[in-house]
């Protein structure tokens, strides 16, 4: 294999320094406090579900496992819900687990996008078309409306079903925002030279092109993950989503079934909806943000 | 018409089509790919409502061949295709002999006009925040009192709903809980009836415009940024025009046109959270219908609506599209657009 190292002229120092990759990541966080910040409320949150689920068991989320409609005590932190659920023991198994859909579902969706959104950019012609024109089409099919219809005849099971058919269903907007750049920097003189110094269009796509869309990649995935959770704790809340597993949407739903609101039950709705509350202001945070490196639009407005 | 030419016209009708034609294969092929059948769906929900079936297995083929399941995969899918480019949804299974139109009708008006109206007057409270807050002009007061309007944005439209109808409904009593007119009233163009649909579309519409203003306002300031950039605003200030002259017709004026654009693209996603209100606020909507039909394993209501909100999109898309070289000479599709 001809192994032929082309200097990429987005990033001109590349060898492999831990300490001057370390200095550039804490930089990067410096630089972007808003980023920073969003990034500790999710990881706060993550943690509060990590740490807490060792302090308790599991089965205190089970139905019956202590008394019914409880305000929260010593004993049962955030209460009991209208089933006997501790709702302490709810919200930490759920946590995870709703990150856990939204970050798989964020996945999926980067994958099939970026890979679909590379091949359209760089071929070009009737293979963009194809691929463009699906993609348009998905984009104005609403996905909900599908999700809904999909959920409706598989009986979700699991979490990680539901995260992959969230998953399918959100590839089209990474998929034109990674098209849009392919396009433009398929022509660039580092192509060319990549090119000639016989590297064949595999390796051009994952060595020269990839590793310039590595900030629409991140904003890709930010704004997949966001519309992954929104999307699957629309359907747990429909009772559509995965049975048996506490949720945060699951747990919502169970909330509204049983008249939480209207029994001044705060302690079973407030919960996660403040849970919701801080994921997707930590989620905003992150892609208006990333908007700055990610955005081509704002980009040319700095000189203003 | 100016700077549209037939290529372009053919190019997105043909595009709607292909929009109907993806949405109508999901639509067949779901049902066929999920586990199960949906006759045996049909025929164990109607056992678990009574304590049996008699005669089970005649209803069972009976069903069948009513359906076409007999037939091969390909005539299905061809029986189906013209069923549906004829509009031909079929029986409801749950409300059986009402036909699925019965049913999608009245909820589609419900729909459109609680959707439309959400739009516009985001669309419109978008772009003047969006515009006011990159504006220089601005007093800074206003502009942080405007950037208020970002924190709805957090939130998902049905947690919003929620939180409304707790709010406003439950606690206070000012808004009525559900549904889009009182109860028994007679659907009418009277006043009384215009009163009441407008009162119960409060707090449904205040859930969908919330939470979407942010995003608008922010991408509409993105374009303000943009156009405030530009040169002939420089011209327009050297030569010494009024400013809300500048703000309104040289700034606004040109963010507006890929606003426009964004909309078309955004709509998919406007219906997508518009079904989760419905439903939360009991609005007999398509969103409301396709959650009762869910409940009720009434599979061809599904299908029937599910189709009619790809169509509605896709169509309301399309016309954003046809209409959008009119409004911004910028872009003509003469030449060849190479997206």
């Amino acid at each position: 294999m001809n192994t032929a190292t082309v200097q990429n002229n987005t990033r001109p120092n590349s060898g492999v320094n831990i300490w001057k990759t370390a200095r550039v990541v804490l930089g990067f966080f410096n630089n972007n406090r808003l980023f920073t910040f969003g990034v500790l409320l999710l990881l706060a949150l993550f943690l509060f579900g990590y740490i807490g689920e060792m302090t308790t068991s599991r089965k205190m989320a089970d139905m019956g496992a202590a008394k019914l409609n409880l305000r929260p005590s010593a004993e049962n932190l955030l209460g009991t819900d209208g089933l006997g659920r501790d709702m302490f023991t709810v919200m930490v198994i759920g946590i995870p687990n709703t990150f856990k859909i939204g970050f798989l579902a964020g996945a999926v969706g980067v994958l099939i996008g970026a890979l679909m959104g590379l091949i359209a950019g760089f071929y070009k012609g009737y293979t963009d078309t194809i691929f463009s024109s699906f993609a348009d089409v998905m984009l104005v099919i609403p996905t909900l409306a599908i999700l809904i219809t999909v959920s409706a005849y598989v009986r979700v099971v699991t979490v990680e079903i539901m995260a992959v058919i969230v998953g399918l269903l959100s590839w089209p907007l990474p998929a034109r925002l990674i098209r849009s750049q392919t396009l433009s920097l398929r022509e660039r003189l580092f192509v060319d030279v990549a090119r000639l110094s016989g590297q064949n269009d595999f390796e051009i796509i994952i060595f020269q092109i990839l590793p310039n869309l590595t900030a629409y990649l991140a904003a890709s995935f930010v704004g997949a993950v966001s519309g992954g959770i929104l999307a699957s704790v629309g359907l747990e809340v429909l009772g559509l989503g995965p049975q048996n597993v506490p949720t945060i949407g699951r747990t919502l739903y169970y909330a509204f079934n049983y008249s939480a609101l209207f029994k001044g039950m705060w302690w079973w709705w407030g919960p996660p909806l403040v849970t919701l509350a801080i994921i997707f202001t930590g989620l905003f945070m992150m892609s208006v943000s990333l908007d700055k490196y990610a955005n081509p639009r704002l980009q040319g407005s700095t000189h203003n | 018409m100016r700077g549209l030419d037939l290529g372009y016209f053919i190019r997105r009708i043909g595009m709607f089509l292909l929009v109907i034609f993806v949405a109508a294969s999901f639509n067949f092929m779901i049902p066929r790919l999920a586990p199960g059948n949906p006759i045996g769906a049909i025929t164990s929900r109607m056992s678990n409502a009574s304590a049996g079936i008699e005669n089970g297995q005649a209803m069972f083929e009976a069903y069948r061949e009513r359906f076409g399941l007999d037939d091969p995969l390909y005539i299905q899918y061809t029986k189906y295709m013209w069923n549906t480019l004829r509009l031909d949804f079929g029986e409801s299974l749950s409300a059986y002999p009402a036909e699925v139109w019965d049913i999608i009708g009245p909820a589609i008006g419900w729909s459109i006009s609680l959707i439309g109206v959400s739009v516009l007057i985001t669309f419109v409270l978008g772009i003047l925040i969006g515009a006011l807050l990159a504006w220089k002009g601005t007093p800074g007061i206003l502009k942080s009192l405007l950037s208020l309007t970002m924190i709805g944005g957090v939130l998902p439209y049905y947690l919003l709903a929620m939180l409304l109808l707790y709010f406003f409904a439950f606690t206070a009593h000012v808004l009525p809980m559900s549904g889009a007119v009182e109860s028994g009233m007679a659907r009418e163009l009277s006043w009384p009836f215009i009163k009441s649909a407008f009162r119960h579309a409060i707090l449904p519409a205040s859930s969908i415009i919330l939470t979407s203003l942010g995003g608008w306002a922010l991408s509409m300031r993105g374009l303000m940024v943009n156009t405030i950039g530009e040169d002939y605003m420089l011209l327009a200030e050297a030569k010494g025009l009024r400013k809300s002259r500048i703000l309104w017709r040289y700034a606004i004026r040109n963010a507006i046109p890929p606003q426009l654009m964004h909309l078309a693209i955004a709509l998919g996603h406007v219906v997508s959270g518009a079904i989760l209100v419905e439903i939360v606020f009991s609005y007999p909507g398509l969103g409301y219908q396709l959650y009762m039909s869910i409940v009720n394993s009434d599979y061809t209501v599904i299908q029937g609506i599910t189709l009619i909100l790809a169509v509605s999109v896709g169509l309301a898309v399309l016309i954003i599209d046809l209409v959008y070289p009119r409004l911004d000479p910028r872009v003509t599709y003469v030449a060849e657009s190479s997206g």
